[in-house]
């Protein structure tokens, strides 16, 4: 099973999806979240997609997820670079990714993580 | 007499008067399609066309039928395109019997043949009608696909902010063509304000509200905040009958109210110069 690599840039915790998103490797990055938040406090999470191109309700549901997760260590989540494909699945699947913020790129992410601090 | 034998003494009687039928068929066709198309025109279609039924009807050409049907129905999209109606249309290759009618009234053995021949004319004719209907489907189906096309532009107001002035009912196909449209402009230009304009709007009813949900919300998975302007008086007291519930989705009564709340979010002022 592949990891999803969990970068630390100053307070914030960078993910960047390069890999098809299996059921196994979403959960276990939910997992590796969590440790790694409680390891070094951060209180910024940006999850970048760009890459992703297929996404079902499971993965909606578990991004979700991981911004409630994030939100129980005081860290807000921002989803960044969500294709327009990605972006209409989700809403016809009826998610709309409650407690989680969206930005169009890292950047803008970030922006949005240090404009709340 | 079997039936290939009669169509080879046809064949062979149109042959011998190919002048004289084409000549009158230009006649009754040109007569017919009251000067849109010019004589030399038609001529050439229909020496093209005369050449292919004798192959056809002395039954030595097999490919020849195959021909003569693609070459009318050529003929018919041309004339669908051009705004003929299908009685002209069809009227074109009828007038082939009237024309070769006159010469076989002369010569009566030739009737059972001119039967069988007319026949094949009738069959020919009613194909073309065909053809000249699903041309016209064709036509149809393209003016939909470029209205639709046409009533869905995405604009840039301001540096980070786009407009998508909606035209016309929203159905499901609209607000697809929509929202793929603003979310690739989002993209593309990295604006992160989006404004739907429904002045053009004529009702709103659950189903385009629900419709303009969805747009928002995927706008939203973009990171790109919606505004919803253009709201008419009719249009604010049929949502509130309804109970329809834009959220917090920021709603104004104009394009300009829009434009003002999305730069103010953005922290910029407009003001005197």
């Amino acid at each position: 099973m592949e990891r999803v690599p969990i970068v630390k840039i100053g307070r914030t915790l960078f993910v960047s999806i390069q890999i098809d998103l299996q059921d196994e490797s979403v959960l276990r990055l939910q997992e590796d979240l969590a440790d790694e938040l409680v390891r070094t406090g951060a209180n910024g999470v940006i999850i970048d997609i760009t890459a992703v191109e297929i996404v079902d309700s499971f993965i909606g549901r578990m991004l979700t997820m991981i911004g409630s997760i994030s939100r129980l260590f005081d860290a807000e989540t921002v989803l960044v670079g969500m294709r327009p494909a990605v972006a209409i699945t989700l809403t016809e699947l009826g998610l709309s990714l409650r407690g989680v913020r969206t930005a169009l790129n890292a950047e803008k992410g970030l922006e949005l993580l240090n404009g709340r601090s | 007499m079997d039936v290939d034998s009669s169509q080879g003494r046809m064949a062979a009687f149109m042959r011998d008067h190919q002048e004289k039928v084409v000549g009158r068929w230009c006649e009754l066709v040109v007569a017919g399609v009251r000067g849109r198309l010019s004589a030399v025109e038609v001529r050439r279609e229909l020496e093209d066309l005369y050449s292919l039924v004798v192959r056809a009807m002395s039954g030595a050409d097999e490919q020849a039928l195959g021909e003569l049907r693609a070459e009318l129905a050529e003929l018919s999209r041309s004339r669908a395109r051009n705004g003929f109606t299908p009685s002209e249309t069809a009227l074109g290759v009828f007038a082939l019997k009237d024309a070769v009618y006159e010469l076989v009234a002369d010569a009566a053995d030739l009737v059972p043949e001119y039967l069988a021949f007319s026949r094949m004319i009738d069959d020919l004719g009613l194909r073309t009608v065909e053809t000249y209907a699903a041309a016209r489907e064709e036509i149809i189906a393209d003016q939909a696909v470029s209205m639709l096309e046409l009533s869905t532009p995405v604009v840039r107001l301001w540096q980070g902010i786009i407009a998508v002035p909606l035209v016309g009912t929203l159905d499901s196909a609209r607000t697809q063509l929509v929202m793929e449209k603003l979310l690739e402009t989002l993209v593309a230009t990295g604006a992160d304000h989006a404004v739907l304009d429904i002045t053009g709007v004529p009702t709103v009813d659950t189903e385009v509200a629900q419709h303009l949900l969805k747009t928002v919300n995927a706008a939203r998975l973009l990171g790109a905040e919606c505004t919803i302007s253009g709201i008419r008086p009719q249009v604010a007291h049929t949502i509130v009958s309804l109970g329809i519930e834009f959220g917090d989705i920021a709603t104004k009564a104009t394009l300009a109210d829009a434009l003002a709340h999305a730069l103010s979010r953005a922290g910029l002022k407009v003001g005197p110069a």
